[in-house]
């Protein structure tokens, strides 16, 4: 057991660090699912069966799902990955990494610091549902309006009811143009003079 | 009984808030019903409790409403307190106030505001009336900002003509001297018993160490209240404001507040014979600053005024001898002759276009004889001539006490007949030159019925309110002192003293020789007025008079122009550098944090990771 | 039927999690952006998971279960915002959609 559970994390490590180095999105996203099939397994070695199922069905299967459909809504392809090692220059990430580092050895130390116990014998499904439907009930309920909520938001941001931006921005860039015009028209000071003697 | 105590007040509280919200829907026969039913029914409520208090014997009734404030160990209750004397306040206040109501009616129905001067009219009955029926000083305070408040109010009632305003703030203003001074004695005094309760104050009195000083404080608060020198200035000007106004407020019950104080106070004074001699010399003191003034002045309603500073100044003497219930009763008869001769005084600016100097008045005696006798009846009892006027009984005590009670001596008498000889010189001089000799403007119009009728009253009770407390020697009636000294302590007389009658026929010689030497320079010979008016020096001594001994002039240069200098020099305001450096800083600052709000969301994340190594940094030393 | 400790769970969870976050920090593009953050969310279930287990209680499970649901509403209203705004602006550059800060007038960079 231990073993599948040395490999499994060295598994999603690496596949992580791929993740976030790639440059093309699909790429990115075949080694998510590697990452999370990863984390899937190392749910089955600490005896939960049932999240480590639910990780791959939700995680792996739904939500990357999604990401495939919006990366290829967006057909982002060969000059979406230039972009992104155009990006991805040592001076942007050499700093964030630094901070990271910092964080993650700080976590480390504090891990190590404390006490190293034993995992206990698995949790049977039969407690969790027990739990998720009694002391949690309410918690559940929330997290059904949480999803409805998501639903209708998504549908409701995701409608392409304009082609055109905020008509406070369409405001401001026409209110802009004219402005632009009026300048350019505007007169000089000696015509002005001109003109108001004439009309004088 | 007891339990009607408290709507005493609440009548005229409740008038109050009616015309206040609803005034200026309501036609003005409702505004008058309203404003004077409140008061008319107070002032008999208040004369059946009366009768039942004096039959049932008690000492005192009190009422307590509900519990004000508590706060920590001290706690003050809306509670009243009726007593002998808050009982004789109480009448003077309903009733008079009632009279002055009536009056009111019909002298302000041409007045566009009447809604106004109704409302703040019951405000300051109210407020009087929780003054005088107050049964802890913090209630008492109340009533005493509360009748301050109106006095300003109905000073500058025509606000739209700005003298009235700059009198209307001056009254305020130099009042407020006087409160600021009480209310750092009512601290001092919490602060040593820990309470504000009368009765327990009166019990607890003798443990209070630094007694002189709470008594001075008290008594400072009463000068200012009360117009006695050196806060006095404010009551001439204050009669800018209407004649009933005039006759009320500031004659008949609110500057007597100060004098209520202290006679509420009596054991305070008692524990200090510093304090007793001060309150004495004061009273003094104004009695005859103000009655010189009230000698040469032209303006009708400014005579009165001067001639009411007196009047009180003879109360606060009385009150310094000891003769507690002495001054009560001057309080009592003057409130019903100053309110007439107010009241006679506002009839006779109305008939006349509203005129108010004197030497344009004249020959009113025959045109109208109803108002000369009335304003006769309270001129006489101004002057106190012996024996057909209350102020006789009354001003008679003062003079025989201010030497015999045991604070007294023969200086103070000797100011105060001086005074007497005074009042009743300028008391003659104002019959004359207003009612006698030839008339020198038309009459407009003649009193209605409305305004008569509490002319008459108060004439008739400026007669025969004194004879409930006759001198001792000629006749052995003192209801008035039996009455009063269930609650004020019993005069005390010193032996060695000459006979009282012999010292009653000298004030009355004075009395009558005033009077006679007024009719003398007034009507007779006028010539011997008009030489000395003329003299140089007198020239001067006459201006110094009617400027009230110039204590406005001493406290323009003494407070005024300092105070004035120091603005002047602070124009560049100094002290706003320091708030315009703050408001820099402020800014300066917002900038520099609106840096960090710079859009970008990767910068947001990198700070919320700082903050979490940070935080996580503070587990190691933890 | 373990035979390890907790500590190696929470180290493996840290590392996921720091990985995710410089993700987020390095990456400019929104999408990239996205993807580090469900890493994250799983790292944090990760945590949660290994913590109940530790306890042998049921509620370190419940919680992942309360993590994914979040997850994927967060993801479907997260690609939403990203379809309109690629919609509007031609450009998944986080740094060019800066227009949400302090003094500037409506308006994207």
């Amino acid at each position: 057991m231990s073993l599948l559970f040395y490999i499994s994390s060295v598994v999603a490590i690496v596949a992580t660090l791929l993740v976030i180095t790639c440059h093309r999105p699909i790429h990115a996203l075949l080694y998510l699912v590697v990452s999370f099939l990863a984390v899937s397994m190392i749910f089955l070695s600490l005896g939960a069966p049932f999240v480590a199922v639910l990780e791959v069905i939700l995680y792996a299967g739904a939500i990357i799902v999604l990401l495939i459909f919006v990366v290829m809504m967006l057909n982002l392809g060969q000059e979406a990955a230039l972009q992104e090692k155009q990006w991805l220059q040592p001076k942007v990430w050499v700093g964030p990494s630094i901070l990271v580092a910092v964080l993650l050895l700080e976590m480390s130390i504090l891990l190590l610091r404390g006490e190293s116990a034993a995992i206990q014998p698995a949790v049977d499904m039969k407690r969790i549902s027990l739990v998720l439907f009694k002391e949690y009930v309410i918690a559940v309920e929330l997290v059904g309006f949480l999803l409805m909520a998501g639903i209708v938001g998504a549908a409701h941001i995701g409608k392409h009811k304009k082609k055109h931006p905020h008509r406070f921005l369409q405001n401001g860039k026409e209110n802009g143009h004219a402005d632009n015009n009026e300048n350019n028209k505007e007169v000089k000071p000696g015509e002005l003079l001109k003109e108001e003697m004439i009309h004088n | 009984m007891t339990n009607l105590i408290a709507y005493i007040p609440a009548l005229p509280l409740a008038g109050f808030l009616l015309l206040f919200f609803t005034g200026r829907r309501m036609s003005k026969s409702m505004i008058a019903f309203v404003g004077a039913g409140s008061v008319c029914i107070a002032a008999l409520l208040t004369i059946v409790i009366g009768i039942t208090f004096l039959q049932s014997g008690s000492s005192a009734n009190t009422q307590t409403l509900w519990q004000w404030m508590r706060v920590g160990n001290f706690s003050c209750d809306i509670s009243l307190r009726l007593d002998a004397l808050s009982l004789v306040f109480v009448f003077i206040i309903s009733f008079v106030g009632a009279l002055i109501h009536i009056y009111s009616i019909a002298f302000m129905r041409q007045d566009e505001d009447y809604a106004r001067f109704f409302a703040s009219m019951n405000l300051f009955v109210f407020s009087m009336l929780v003054l005088v029926l107050a049964d802890n000083l913090v209630l008492l305070y109340l009533g005493w900002e509360g009748v301050g408040l109106c006095s300003y109010l109905l000073i500058g009632f025509w606000y739209k003509v700005p003298a009235n305003c700059a009198a209307a703030n001056k009254a305020f203003f130099i009042t407020r001297i006087g409160d600021t001074a009480m209310a750092i004695g009512l601290f001092m005094l919490f602060k040593t018993l820990g309470t504000l309760n009368i009765a327990d104050i009166q019990q607890q009195a003798a443990t209070i160490p630094n007694v002189t000083t709470i008594a001075l404080l008290l008594l400072m608060g009463g000068m200012g209240k009360s117009a006695q020198v050196p806060l006095q200035t404010w009551l001439p000007d204050a009669m800018a404001g209407p004649s009933p106004v005039s006759a009320l407020i500031h004659a008949a019950t609110m500057v007597t507040a100060g004098v209520y104080l202290v006679a509420r106070m009596n054991v305070l004074f008692l524990l200090s014979p510093a304090a007793m001699n001060v309150v004495a010399v004061v009273g003094a003191i104004t009695l005859f600053v103000a009655g010189c003034s009230a000698l040469v002045q032209t303006d009708i309603k400014r005579i009165l005024a001067y001639s009411t500073i007196s009047q009180v100044g003879y109360m606060f003497l009385a009150l310094g001898c000891g003769a507690w219930s002495a001054a009560i009763f001057h309080f009592f008869t003057h409130a019903f002759f100053k309110a007439l001769l107010f009241l006679a005084a506002g009839v006779v600016i109305e008939s006349l276009h509203h005129e108010h100097n004197i030497f344009k008045m004249g020959g009113l005696k025959n045109k109208m004889p109803l108002l000369y006798y009335t304003f006769l009846a309270g001129a006489s009892a101004l002057a106190a001539l012996p024996f057909i006027s209350a102020g006789f009984y009354s001003k008679d005590a003062i003079l025989w006490y201010s030497w015999s009670a045991g604070n007294g001596n023969v200086m103070l008498w000797a100011v105060a007949l001086t005074g007497a000889f005074i009042t009743a010189l300028y008391s003659a001089r104002l019959v004359i030159v207003v009612f006698w000799g030839d008339m020198k403007t038309p009459i407009a119009q003649q009193p209605g019925k409305l305004m008569t009728m509490p002319l008459v009253t108060l004439a008739i009770l400026s007669i025969i309110a004194g004879f409930v407390q006759w001198p001792h020697n000629l006749l052995h009636v003192t209801l008035f002192a039996d009455l009063v000294e269930k609650v004020l302590p019993a005069t005390v007389l010193k032996q060695g003293i000459p006979p009282e009658l012999l010292l009653q026929l000298i004030a009355a010689v004075v009395t009558l020789g005033g009077a006679y030497t007024g009719y003398l320079l007034y009507y007779k010979s006028p010539h011997i007025i008009e030489q000395w008016k003329t003299a140089e020096p007198n020239l001067n001594l006459r201006e110094f008079f009617v400027k009230g001994w110039r204590f406005d002039e001493l406290y323009q240069t003494l407070f005024v122009k300092p105070f004035l200098f120091i603005t002047r020099s602070n124009k560049a305001d100094v002290f706003d550098k320091i708030h315009q450096w703050l408001v820099t800083a402020c800014s300066r600052l917002n900038g520099w944090l609106s840096l960090s709000q710079n859009g970008s969301l990767r910068w947001y994340i990198g700070s919320m990771l700082v903050g979490i190594i940070f935080i996580l940094a503070l587990q190691f030393f933890l | 039927m373990p035979s390890f400790q907790t500590q190696p769970v929470l180290i493996v969870a840290a590392i996921l999690f720091a990985l995710g976050l410089t993700g987020v920090l390095v990456r400019r593009n929104i999408i990239f952006m996205l993807i580090s953050v469900e890493i994250m969310l799983n790292a944090a279930g990760l945590a949660f998971v290994a913590a109940g287990a530790r306890w042998g209680q049921p509620d370190g499970q419940v919680m992942f279960l309360f993590i994914l649901a979040m997850a994927a509403s967060e993801i479907s209203v997260a690609l939403a915002l990203v379809m309109q705004a690629y919609h509007q602006h031609k450009t998944l550059d986080v740094e060019e959609l800066n227009a949400l800060k302090d003094g500037t007038e409506p308006g994207f960079g």
